[in-house]
């Protein structure tokens, strides 16, 4: 029977030479949605996928995906599912369309039922202008959309995409997004890795933060801010501001951080402290609500990961 | 290393579209690909069989020209498998990361060896064909069983791409497969009656050459030749069948490890 969860993931876990690198996973993804996977480098976000697709074998835990167990029936659920994987992988001996076709075909695809679908495909992509040329000609934006294009061949009911847009420029991006947008509208369930927020926040209905192997927040971008942080940043600058937030911040910010020369300030009502800050006039601010990326950096912490 | 890497393979006809793809490539570049297939062999066989073989009275009851000739047959299908395997396949794994691309479909990494393996075989068979043409063409050989050379090319083809697949598994870089070549194909080369006979060498090294698949290839080939039906020629064919199956078998454990890190 088609339920309406169509991937669920128990425990599960991953270690690679005693090196956990998924610890205990638990994810459960509804049809239609569009599920975001967010974390910092390592956090273990593209060995996830690769466990739900079957690709690597868990060491402990459960996984059903579109109702086939993976991975020992990965093969029946690949069929239907697409993946744009993190690095462009397509085939550079070969024109834009030649690459849909070879893909079809190892989804056991007709030649006649993939060029039948080939104008829709590149319709969408915005490629049919270059539909014979070789992928090494194309800029990263076309590259990235023949992705897209690639992945959508047989016509899946999950999408499964690694870090879509690192590396795109912003008109390259936002067409991307758009076209995801379409997918999700068309009934598509998109499962989006991605480290950028903004991305996160415009597309995703539901997101989970991955860090260290694990899901340490799960919820739709607007809960995430809710339940984890206060509503109101105050964002202090100058070479003043590490002094001033070390003798006045707490006083009137529920919680306050400092990164270099800027201070975060973190409150429910900004009014005192914006009040306090017109005594200053060295210092600059800016005051905005609280978004993602303010999660992100509570959650995962603010020192790099390299 | 896990005990699932040890399961046997598993093999399906998805396979398929996975050599239509290599061949899809190969015709982009047919042109320069055949006449390196017949060009190497023609240079060897004219410029040593005739060279050389002038100077030599008859080599195994034949004149020097069509010894070589089946040593060349086996020497440019091992030659054809082996760079397919090792370097072309190398990029299909690792630069180009096509393998990768696939997996993401329902095609498993085991119908991908095996088409690494049946593609190289293909490399080996149309060697072999481009070489007996030119047997034929030089009028070194008229014997119908020179036909028998056309599936020995295949059953070569198959034996050097899973050896050679079991380098590419473990490979870091490209450089690495300049040790199989100095220390495991020209070796072959020499002691496998290529060039002269076998029985040339020093006891110990025929008992080398005995275990090594491009003997039993040449004691195939070189009856054909010569019009002869080879002798053992069962036993032969289950060696290089043999070698063919358990290099298939180790390789496809070894990538199995590689692409589970």
């Amino acid at each position: 029977m088609e339920t309406n969860t169509v991937l669920s993931a128990r425990n599960l876990r991953k270690s690679y030479g005693g090196q956990m690198v998924v610890g205990g996973l638990n994810l459960s993804i509804r049809r239609g949605e569009c599920f975001g996977l967010l974390g910092p480098n390592g956090a273990g976000k593209t060995t996830t996928l690769r466990l739900l697709l079957g690709l690597i074998e868990p060491d402990a835990g459960e996984l059903q995906l579109l109702d086939h167990a993976v991975p020992e029936q990965a093969r029946g659920a690949r069929l239907r599912v697409g993946v744009v994987p993190q690095m462009d992988n397509l085939d550079p001996d070969f024109t834009v369309a030649e690459n849909l076709l070879v893909y079809g075909r190892y989804f056991g695809m007709s030649d006649k039922a993939i060029e039948a679908r080939l104008p829709e495909l590149l319709e969408f992509a915005n490629l049919a202008h270059k539909r014979d040329a070789r992928v090494p000609t194309l800029s990263g934006g076309m590259k990235r959309r023949l992705t897209l294009a690639r992945a959508l061949v047989n016509d899946p009911e999950v999408i499964f995409l690694d870090e879509p847009t690192t590396g795109l420029d912003p008109q390259a991006r936002h067409m991307i997004w758009q076209r995801l947008r379409e997918l999700n509208a068309r009934g598509k369930t998109l499962l989006l890795t991605t480290h950028f927020m903004d991305e996160a926040e415009r597309l995703c209905h539901r997101l989970a933060v991955m860090d260290n192997g694990r899901i340490i927040s799960e919820g739709s971008p607007r809960e995430l801010i809710e339940r984890n942080i206060e509503p109101q940043v105050v964002e202090v600058f100058g070479e003043h501001a590490a002094a001033w937030a070390q003798s006045h911040a707490a006083q009137h910010a529920q919680r306050f951080e400092v990164s270099g020369e800027s201070v975060f300030c973190y409150v429910d009502d900004a009014q005192p402290l914006l009040r306090e800050l017109q005594q200053h006039p060295q210092l600059r601010y800016l005051h905005r609500p609280a978004n993602l990326e303010d999660v992100f950096l509570k959650l995962t912490g603010r020192e790099m990961r390299e | 290393m896990s005990k699932n890497h040890f399961a046997l393979p598993r093999l399906s006809f998805r396979f398929v579209p996975i050599w239509r793809r290599n061949f899809m490539v190969w015709k982009k570049m047919a042109g320069s690909s055949i006449l390196g297939h017949l060009a190497d062999p023609v240079i060897y066989m004219l410029g040593l069989g005739y060279g050389l073989g002038g100077m030599l009275p008859e080599v195994g009851g034949m004149p020097y020209i069509a010894f070589l000739a089946a040593g060349t047959v086996c020497y440019s299908t091992m030659n054809s498998a082996s760079f397919e395997a090792l370097y072309s396949g190398f990029a299909r794994m690792h630069e180009q990361r096509t393998w990768e691309a696939i997996l993401n479909t329902p095609i498993t990494l085991d119908d991908i060896v095996f088409s690494e393996i049946v593609w190289a075989a293909s490399k080996s068979l149309l060697s072999g064909i481009a070489v007996l043409a030119v047997i034929w063409l030089l009028g070194l050989s008229h014997s119908p069983l020179t036909l028998w050379l056309i599936p020995l090319s295949l059953l070569v083809g198959l034996c050097f791409a899973s050896l050679g697949l079991i380098m590419t598994a473990i490979a870091p870089g490209y450089d690495f497969f300049m040790y199989y070549f100095t220390l495991v194909i020209t070796p072959m080369v020499l002691l496998c009656g290529v060039f002269f006979p076998v029985d040339q060498l020093p006891p110990l090294l025929q008992t080398v050459s005995a275990i090594l698949p491009l003997t039993h290839a040449i004691d195939l080939a070189r009856p054909l030749l010569n019009d002869v039906i080879p002798a053992h020629f069962l036993w032969h064919a289950a060696v290089l069948l043999g070698y063919a199956l358990a290099g298939f078998y180790v390789s496809l454990v070894l990538f199995r490890r590689r692409l589970s890190q």
